[in-house]
């Protein structure tokens, strides 16, 4: 176990060098544009925000349901199925019909089936219906025609939630998918999380439609902004979709923050036929089910610009104007989860890590020159080549450092002497029978190194599976306390090995003393 | 040179006995007692705050009594002014709660606040990652029962499994009585104290398994206890080298690490006590010899 050829050497010496000269990478305060590589900090690190959100689809499927309304009916008037008592129950539809067998054939054609259409790749409609008694017959979305929903719809939110994040103008934002209805957001380094919470919050669908002037058919009472109850009609005359820019803007003759807004050619054309249609009446404009304001139609609006105004600050014209430049979330966003860090606590999580990393460092080395002197001062420079190259391998992985990962360097420190301490422990006992110090030296490491490899494994199934369930800083600790492991091993066994065996070879003829 | 014959073996009916009173008193506590999760796993809000001007604890529960937010528990945290207030399950969909509770306190305390660190956690994600936690500390016990039985006999497995789960429960059982926070940075500790344990028995264990293949008509409680003996000085530098950082962690590192390394340094005193105390003499129930040794190498080598 002491016989290195040259060759082993270099190959040993270049590993460390190269691997450790990554960690290097980190101090430099200019961007390398050959090697930009760095251990990121973690959000506890660095601050910012980390949020879960959760898309709510019970009122999509609700409105969903109830757009297969007039399709069905269709279809059974087409087919001359006589049906009665059509009622919408929340998420589902109910009605009697005559001719169940019929409909079932109809319903579950696979071909050109618009009404109820056939998922190819889940092998399975998109609705299913049950027979109630009395020839009722209960439709509502399968289990697939529901992941269809949920999945467009978390795939239109993330978009949504990413052009309104990059509209804030935050830095490295991470917006990634979570399972089947939750959207990860990491922002580093946000000052302000709730306005971002705010923004996120917001479904934003605009609509505009007409107040009404009696409770006619098909009106919503809504309150206004300067609390008037007014009769809104349910007609939408045009929607946030038309819209193809929105800006905040100040209007001259008051200073007050306004919102203006282009609207596409649909959109133009629409909301011009209906000014005209209507002037002198008021027309609401309506955000997630709220007045923001119902002012007259003065004139025929044609040109496709527009304007709200609303009592805002500046800072609400702005926040609604960017709203509605992302367009409308499919669906409302939950919060849940939610973890925020300043970036001064961040500060303080460094500075307190670091100084915690640097005295147990110098407390374990003393210790180790204390109890084995010589061989101490090897353990203790494997240890130092050891967390070079811990820090250098969390370099070329671009690693994610957090506060507990800091805590796993400093596992590491103590623990990655153990492989040191158990093999100058057996050599220890070797040369209390074997004279021969080189044999004894010999004997050592390789009996020691099958409980080393033993141990060390234990550690690493510990550390793999941390990293398996473990969330945000947990993942960081189990990373470094992983990678600390494999370095301890190579330091330990191939460079600690290496200069034991320069002392052990030099003093051939003399006694030697652990 | 540390000593080599202290009578280990003598003392484990003793020692097994503190251990299953223990281990018992801590699974009392975990059912009577009960342990205080922390917001990761029973949901809520965590504020870390930073006050210009003195204040404290009662102000801070008093100005945020009347928001009808549920149960509040404020406490120091670190430094004079910093502070911890938890607060229960509340609607975890109300994203105005923050910036009102902030304003709410700067305008009752008349200082100005920062807030330093915002958690929330909802119901659902905290049953979540309950869930996840409890599982994956029963996948690492599984693992390394596993990784025990391929590279030993089944006994050994048996004695390492239950000198984990004597660690693992005690460790539990003191953060029950302390009322000590348990949340996910605790659960990363427990792992780590697994893979600490595991690490030291498997020291003796090695050992062991070579004295009985030296050793043919030895008993195998002198064997334990030789082995403990020749494994000694390591067992205690390792602890001493994990423990020196341990504490330096505990002590410089910070209010948010205090909890993790304070069970490290809980799971590697028992561990290191239970490597020695618990695992060895199971051996000796399960009545290991040469012979268990000698059936298995049979095996493998017909």
């Amino acid at each position: 176990m002491l016989n290195f050829t040259k060759i082993n050497v270099v190959i040993i010496y270049l590993i460390f060098l190269i691997i450790s000269t990554f960690s290097i990478l980190n101090f430099q305060k200019r961007d390398n544009i050959y090697l930009d590589k760095k251990v990121n900090l973690g959000l506890d690190l660095q601050g910012g925000s980390y949020l879960l959100l959760e898309i709510n689809s019970d009122s999509l499927v609700k409105e969903k349901i109830q757009s297969k309304v007039i399709p069905i009916k269709k279809l059974l008037r087409e087919n001359n199925l006589n049906y009665s008592d059509f009622q919408i129950k929340n998420k589902k539809l109910l009605f009697k019909i005559d001719d169940k067998d019929k409909f079932e054939v109809i319903f579950l054609s696979k071909k050109n089936n618009s009404v109820n259409p056939y998922i190819e790749n889940y092998r399975s409609f998109e609705l299913d219906f049950t027979e109630l008694e009395n020839n009722y017959i209960e439709i509502l979305f399968s289990k697939f025609g529901l992941l269809t929903i949920n999945n467009s719809a978390l795939k239109q939110s993330i978009e949504i939630v990413r052009r309104r994040i990059d509209d804030v103008g935050t830095k490295e934002p991470t917006i990634l998918q979570r399972g089947e209805k939750r959207i990860l957001v990491e922002l580093p380094g946000l000052k302000d999380p709730e306005r971002i919470k705010k923004l996120l919050g917001k479904t934003a669908k605009l609509n505009f439609r007409l107040v009404a002037e009696n409770k006619e058919f098909g009106v919503d009472e809504l309150i206004s902004e300067t609390g008037e109850k007014l009769m809104i009609s349910k007609r939408i005359i045009m929607s946030g979709e038309n819209l193809v820019d929105a800006q905040p803007s100040i209007q001259n003759q008051r200073g007050e923050p306004t919102v203006s807004f282009t609207l596409d050619r649909l959109g133009a054309q629409k909301f011009g036929r209906a000014t005209t249609d209507n002037v002198g009446k008021r027309l609401a404009i309506v955000l997630d089910g709220n007045i923001i304001s119902a002012p007259n139609i003065n004139e025929p609006i044609t040109s496709g610009n527009g304007m709200i105004s609303g009592n805002f600050t500046f800072q609400e014209a702005t926040d609604l104007a960017l709203l509605l430049r992302s367009g409308a979330l499919p669906t409302p966003l939950n919060v849940v989860e939610e973890r925020t860090v300043g970036p001064d606590l961040g500060e303080d999580s460094i500075k307190s890590g670091l100084t915690s990393l640097i005295i147990g460092f110098i407390l374990v080395i003393i210790f180790m020159f204390y109890k084995y002197r010589i061989f101490g001062l090897i353990a203790n420079l494997a240890l130092i080549a050891n967390l070079l190259m811990l820090v250098g391998i969390l370099t070329i992985l671009e690693a994610t450092l957090t506060l507990p990962g800091i805590a796993g360097i400093i596992l590491t420190v103590g623990m990655a002497v153990d492989a040191n301490v158990l093999i100058f422990e057996r050599i220890k006992e070797e040369l209390k029978t074997e004279k021969s110090s080189i044999l004894a030296f010999d004997l050592g490491y390789s009996k020691a190194k099958i409980t080393v490899l033993d141990a060390n494994i234990t550690t690493l199934i510990a550390a793999i599976i941390l990293f398996a369930f473990g969330s945000g800083p947990v993942k960081g600790f189990a990373i470094t306390l992983g990678i600390g492991i494999i370095t301890t091993l190579f330091t330990a066994y191939f460079l600690a090995r290496h200069l034991t065996s320069l002392i052990v070879l030099k003093n051939n003829n003399k006694e030697i003393k652990i | 040179m540390i000593t080599s014959n202290i009578n280990f073996a003598s003392n484990f009916k003793k020692a097994n006995l503190i251990s299953i009173t223990l281990f018992i008193l801590s699974i009392f506590f975990m059912i009577f007692k009960g342990l205080n999760y922390g917001i990761d796993f029973k949901g809520g809000t965590l504020i870390e705050l930073r006050a210009e001007n003195d204040i404290n604890e009662t102000s801070i529960r008093d100005s945020l009594n009347t928001m009808d937010l549920g149960d509040i528990n404020v406490k120091k945290f670190g430094k004079d002014r910093d502070y911890l207030i938890k607060v229960e399950q509340i609607n975890s969909n109300d994203n105005n709660l923050i910036p009102e509770i902030k304003e709410r306190l700067s305008k009752n305390l008349n200082t100005k606040i920062d807030f330093r660190r915002v958690e929330n956690v909802g119901p659902k994600v905290s049953a979540e990652l309950l869930e996840s936690s409890v599982i994956a500390i029963s996948l690492a016990l599984m693992a390394m029962l596993f990784y025990i039985w391929i590279r030993f006999e089944w006994q050994f497995s048996v004695g390492s499994i239950i000198a984990l789960f004597h660690d693992v429960v005690i460790t539990i059982g003191i953060f029950s009585l302390l009322s000590l926070e348990i949340n996910l940075s605790i659960i990363a500790a427990v792992l780590t104290i697994v893979g600490y344990s595991m690490n030291d028995t498997v020291v003796i264990y090695d050992r062991v398994r070579e004295n009985l293949l030296k050793y043919n008509r030895v008993s195998i409680s002198d064997i334990a206890n030789l082995s403990i003996n020749e494994t000694l000085s390591r067992t205690i530098i390792t602890s001493v080298t994990t423990l020196l950082a341990l504490l330096s962690i505990y002590i410089l590192g910070g209010e948010i690490l205090r909890g993790f390394s304070f069970a490290m340094i809980l799971g590697v005193l028992i561990g290191t006590y239970s490597s020695i105390f618990v695992a060895s003499p199971i051996l000796k129930f399960l009545k290991v010899s040469s012979q268990t040794l000698e059936k298995k190498e049979e095996k493998i080598v017909p």
